[in-house]
């Protein structure tokens, strides 16, 4: 067993493309976003900005889940925590992109402390906790209601965009390089060393332990930079609403983020991006439905139902997602 | 005093919800090694078909049956249909799976029922009694420490006095010489999340009076309650989640008692966090008899 996984391991090793591949493709990405948003109106460029800071947030989760094998329900909160770092600090300052920083610095801190729970926890026990962490930002808004204004949540000042940029456009132009510019460091950092730790403390943690690996440090590592992203991924969903609530990061995000990993491959910065276009795609798609259709219960339910019916029946049938979509040969391990 | 001794006995009123809750969990974790995160809306689906049949009838007892019938039979779907294929190689697929069917669940409730409160009444009076001038009990809590007494003694009849619930115990702890001994496992394993989602579906049916009412999202906040309930006194331990239960029952009265209601929830959390960091495998963990 172990040794068919190293074999499978070092074939995927000599089939990972030369170094200078990711870079290429973003510049290659970087180009046709920008003529993108030449051409599309402005309620497509709204949704392609929507697709660029999805983008962030499950580029980072599927490093953290489908590589290092953590599972995280939290992710809707720490981009809560990066919304309304950028809020707090966009009513007092007005400057964007420290702004940004600060908002992806504060969810990192936070992260952190996560990831430092989250390294002695497994399986259930880490999704329990992530959940109860995804669950209680309803109640610190509420709480803390001088700060964070309640269940209203604040409003995002915003100067207008620099000279005539349609701010869909500009909105577009930023998500877009804050998801590639995260995906460059990512493909980057899961090519070397630190992908390889990932990897191996996700396979067998006592086997990477016996190669020097350090498995808790590894761990916490995967949640410090996964909850960077999810930190900017918020920051630009609070660009984008122009508003930060408590009722924009409600759990259903957390699992819709999953559900988007999960489609697209587990552990693929592809399988991200499908996962961050099928998002922003599916609930469009639903909506119109929903419109003909005159019905009010059917509108975000029929996303919602979809999603979960794709999600079990990835699971059941491709655990690869889209991305890696042949029929692996499964074994159940025990006949009912 | 008078508020202290109110809110114990609100506490373990709540207590007593959460600890049938965390024993659903509890069941389904010792028969399969899953936590079942869709046990909240499952829950909430039976109580919505509850609810429904006793509007349409007028009598809250028949919407009861069926919203514990309901249970079982959602449970038993759940396992045969979905939860049997999955590949258990990684705990992290069964996880995955379950909050799938918590999307399915909530979609579907939400495009039948629309996604506003629905009110759910109590079948009994909510005001308390007064003795001695202190309000202490209502008749709903005692219905409500009733049921769940029922319920945890007749699980422990049956788990330590029938030859099913032999069975069923060793279908979990040893399925391969349970087989052997003719011992059908994969019934065994069905009956058990049936029992399970029935236990939750009661458990849904006595909290939902009095919480805001009836909603596709009503039992997030009480999955994880009950969660930490189940933690607390260890996923293998009945014993545990009825104390754990009481225990978080307790702490949630307290908190939001004393220190405003949205306080509690983050309590949850942080009572979750230490005790997953300091006694990982609950208060009540025996040694080691089966590992995962």
């Amino acid at each position: 067993m172990t040794i068919l996984q190293d074999a499978t391991k070092t074939k995927d090793h000599q089939k990972s493309p030369p170094k200078s591949t990711p870079l290429l493709l973003v510049i290659a990405g970087a180009i046709i976003v920008v003529a993108l948003t030449y051409v599309l109106p402005p309620f497509r460029n709204y949704q392609l900005a929507t697709i660029g800071a999805y983008f962030c947030v499950t580029a980072g989760l599927t490093v953290l889940t489908g590589l290092n094998g953590q599972l995280s329900l939290g992710h809707g909160a720490l981009m809560a925590t990066g919304a309304y770092t950028l809020a707090l600090w966009q009513n007092k300052f007005d400057l964007l992109l420290p702004g940004i920083a600060l908002a992806v610095l504060v969810t990192t801190v936070v992260g952190g402390i996560i990831g430092l729970a989250a390294a002695r926890l497994r399986g259930p026990y880490l999704a329990g906790l992530t959940l109860a962490v995804a669950v209680v930002v309803p109640s610190i808004t509420s709480t803390f209601d001088k700060t964070f204004n309640s269940d209203q949540g604040l409003s995002v000042a915003l100067d207008p965009p620099p000279g005539v940029i349609p701010v869909e456009q500009w909105q577009a132009w930023l998500c877009w390089a804050g998801a590639l510019l995260t995906v460059l460091v990512l493909a980057y950092l899961v090519r070397g060393r630190f992908g390889r730790d990932l990897r191996a403390v996700r396979d067998d943690e006592t086997a990477a332990k016996l190669a020097g690996v350090g498995v808790a440090r590894t761990q916490v590592m995967a949640f410090v930079v996964s909850a960077a992203c999810a930190g900017l991924a918020g920051a630009l969903f609070a660009v984008l609403a122009q508003s930060v609530s408590p009722g924009a990061f409600p759990l259903t995000l957390s699992l819709f983020l999953l559900m988007a990993i999960v489609i697209g491959g587990l552990g693929r910065l592809t399988g991200a991006l499908i996962g961050a276009v099928l998002l922003v795609a599916l609930p469009s798609v639903a909506q119109s439905i929903a419109e003909d259709a005159g019905s009010q219960h059917l509108e975000g339910n029929l996303a919602l139902t979809f999603f979960g019916v794709v999600l079990v029946l990835v699971m059941l049938a491709a655990p690869g997602g889209l991305a890696a979509l042949k029929f692996p040969r499964r074994s159940r391990r025990q006949k009912g | 005093m008078d508020r202290f001794l109110y809110l114990t006995f609100d506490g373990l009123s709540r207590g007593a919800v959460y600890a049938a809750f965390a024993l659903a969990l509890v069941l389904i974790w010792r028969a399969a090694r899953i936590v079942n995160f869709a046990q909240g809306a499952m829950a909430v689906a039976t109580a919505y078909a509850g609810y429904s049949v006793a509007d349409a009838t007028g009598s809250y007892w028949l919407g009861f049956l069926v919203a514990v019938t309901g249970g079982l039979v959602l449970g038993a779907v759940v396992e045969r249909v979905v939860m049997r294929f999955v590949d258990h190689s990684s705990p992290l697929n069964g996880v995955v799976v379950a909050l799938g069917l918590v999307l399915i669940i909530q979609g579907v409730l939400g495009m039948i029922y629309g996604d506003g409160y629905r009110p759910a009444p109590a079948p009994f009076s909510r005001d308390a009694f007064e003795i001695g001038g202190i309000a202490i009990l209502s008749r709903y809590d005692l219905f409500v420490f009733a049921a769940v007494g029922a319920v945890v003694v007749l699980l422990t009849l049956l788990f330590t006095r029938t030859a099913t619930g032999l069975r069923m115990r060793a279908a979990a702890f040893a399925p391969d010489v349970s087989r052997l001994l003719g011992v059908p496992v994969g019934g065994m394993l069905t009956l058990g999340w049936a029992l399970a989602a029935a236990v939750g579906s009661l458990a849904g049916m006595l909290v939902l009076p009095t919480e805001l009412g009836l909603h596709p999202n009503a039992m997030d906040l009480l999955f994880v309650s009950a969660f930490t309930a189940a933690v607390v006194g260890g996923l293998d331990s009945p014993v545990g989640a009825v104390v754990g239960g009481l225990v978080v029952g307790l702490l949630l009265a307290y908190v939001g008692g004393y220190l405003g209601a949205t306080v509690a929830p983050m309590a949850v959390l942080v009572l979750l966090v230490v005790v997953l960091l300091g006694r990982p495998d609950g208060l009540f963990a025996r040694a080691k008899a089966r590992t995962a």
